[in-house]
């Protein structure tokens, strides 16, 4: 039996849920392998507000076989940047300790689920005979959560973007304010003509200008 | 960006052998043939075969048996996929841990890799093992329609030991192999560079054979593309095939050795110290601490007729699915496989006129 070989640094939380609240969905084990701890709260979050109740997440490989059997897991939900995918994918076909074999969730014929999982860097597996009917709601679910979350990433990248350009443009001005004794209106005033001169953005003059002075040593 | 240029999206995985793309896209030779050429790096084979089936990329660096495997319909999402040019010959070794190498050497393991020795070696280790009741040794690969499979399933079969009985088979993703090996979760495995030399600059694993030795010039990667692709871009694909021999034609320069090896290292590509890249590329291969040698063709780039694919390599990887029960053999899939493996792509991009002529290929074991 191929044991789970992984990288160091494991840890596995089971949360299950202890009220059943009888919902359509229950009774479905999902794991989810998400090494983003965030990432995996936000979709066991929306797993049990949809009505599942055992949700187990698993942020690393470690010991994985023994896991999956001692879980029997209905769906497996894995997110595309883990690196152990393809160990993943061998262990269901050839392991005695996995009881049921496991397949792709998403059927061939379903091609939008399939480009909408993989777009939304997510892929999920079921055990062999589920009804497609109960596992599409929850890639579906998965999908959307995993879109949220890239989603929020996106934002708070630009935000922080957004605050460090805002610094340079500072700085920018600030040199000019100083070597041009310039007031801060007219400063700017200055970068933005540069910009549009040159058919630039006020950034990258404002970059230009912090790095020219830097060398000069301003 | 020049807007005249036809973007081309390729995936792949970071290796030493992805070096051909890399070059491709970063040294000028995409530009010349009119293609903008951008790499995804992805961390899973799995990732690869998803992504380029539902079209995230164009073209993708694949394992030489992806394409038949995708073919054949033997794995998930699996599409039509064409293996038009190779993009790597050689380049995998197989280490083991440096417990295990001491008892193989004990046991008459030659120091320079030779494959029948370092198998006998190994094969006696695993009896003596057995006798004491010792667990079976663990070994890895990077995936199970891998050459990396196929050669230590070869060479552990020639010396007499079952792969699926004598020892354990694991799938592991190759920039995790060193660090399993020097956790003892694993006692070899079968990667390519520079997965084998990181475990050998740590000390934790001795290389016991490597590719080059098991089946001399054999395909490692090629390039991947769907079927209809291919069928849909045809002028682009054939640009793409012209640049990449090119580009495969720099690689294999010695005297751009320490360029690639820079690149390569840097943190856009494999992101790792550039001294596990250089024995592969110049073929200074270290073996363990006090073992080097001079490999030339450790691992070999090349473009013109030597990147062009052949039936007969396609025919070998096909019987080793069948040989280790990944596939039935049946004559609709060999000659499915002779199609995947196909030169004529190659062959009319770049105007390959001479006479074909099947590769000539000996295993380690042919007498």
């Amino acid at each position: 039996m191929p044991a789970a070989v992984a990288a160091p640094q494991h840890k596995c939380c089971i949360t299950n849920g202890s009220a059943h609240n009888g919902g359509m969905s229950g009774g479905l084990s999902i794991l989810v392998i998400d090494d983003n701890k965030i990432r995996a709260s936000i979709i066991e979050q929306g797993l049990r507000d949809a009505g599942h109740e055992r949700v187990i997440l698993v942020h690393q490989m470690e010991g994985l076989v023994r896991q999956i059997a001692d879980i029997n897991p209905d769906v497996i939900v894995i997110d595309l940047e883990n690196p152990n995918r393809d160990q993943l994918e061998h262990m269901f076909q050839v392991s005695r300790a996995v009881r049921r074999p496991i397949a792709m969730f998403v059927d061939k014929s379903d091609s939008h689920s399939i480009e909408a999982a993989v777009d939304a860097g997510v892929s999920a597996y079921i055990v062999d005979g589920l009804k497609r009917e109960r596992v599409k709601p929850i890639l579906d679910m998965a999908i959307s959560r995993f879109r949220a979350f890239s989603k929020l990433a996106e934002e708070l990248e630009e935000a922080r973007t957004e605050l460090a350009d805002r610094k340079t443009v500072d700085r920018a001005k600030g040199i000019l304010m100083k070597s041009k004794g310039l007031s801060e209106q007219e400063a700017y005033d200055l970068l933005r003509r540069t910009a549009m001169n040159q058919n630039r953005k006020i950034i990258d003059v404002a970059q230009s200008l912090v790095i020219a002075s830097g060398l000069l040593g301003e | 960006m020049d807007t005249q240029l036809k973007p081309v999206i390729a995936g792949y995985i970071p290796l030493l052998d992805s070096a051909v793309l890399v070059a491709a896209s970063r040294m000028g030779f995409a530009e010349r043939e009119g293609i903008a050429l951008k790499l995804v790096r992805e961390t899973s084979w799995a990732n690869i075969r998803d992504r380029i089936a539902v079209g995230h990329f164009d073209v993708a660096h694949m394992l030489a048996p992806m394409p038949i495997a995708a073919s054949l319909n033997l794995t998930s999402l699996a599409v039509p996929t064409l293996a038009p040019m190779l993009l790597g010959l050689g380049g995998n070794a197989i280490t083991v841990s440096a417990a295990l190498w001491a008892g193989m050497a004990s046991a008459g393991a030659d120091a320079g890799g030779d494959p029948a020795s370092t198998g006998a070696a190994l094969a006696k280790v695993i009896q003596e093992r057995r006798s004491k009741g010792h667990a079976p040794l663990r070994f890895g690969v990077v995936h199970p329609f891998s050459c990396h499979a196929y050669e230590l399933r070869y060479w552990l079969a020639a010396a007499g030991i079952d792969p699926d009985d004598d020892v354990e088979l694991n799938v592991l993703a190759p920039q995790l192999m060193a660090d399993a090996l020097a956790e003892s979760q694993l006692d070899g495995y079968c990667v390519g560079e520079p997965w084998n030399t990181a475990a050998v600059v740590a000390g934790t694993g001795r290389i016991a054979t490597y590719k080059q030795a098991i089946w001399p010039d054999s395909p490692e990667k090629v390039l991947g593309v769907t079927r209809k692709w291919a069928e849909t871009q045809p002028d682009v694909l054939a640009a793409l095939l012209r640049a990449l021999s090119a580009a495969a034609d720099w690689c294999a320069d010695v005297g751009n050795a320490e360029t690639l090896a820079e690149l390569l290292s840097g943190p856009d590509y494999l992101a790792c110290p550039i001294e596990i890249c250089r024995p592969a590329l110049t073929g200074q291969m270290r073996f363990g601490k006090n073992t080097t040698r001079l490999i030339s063709d450790f691992l070999t780039f090349t473009g013109g007729a030597k990147a062009a694919p052949a039936g007969a390599y396609g025919d070998w990887l096909f019987e080793q699915m069948v040989r280790w029960g990944q596939a039935s053999p049946s004559e609709d899939a060999r000659s499915e496989v002779r199609k995947v493996f196909s030169p004529s792509i190659y062959r009319s991009a770049l105007a390959l006129t001479d006479a074909l002529s099947e590769p000539a290929f000996r295993l380690f074991d042919d007498v």
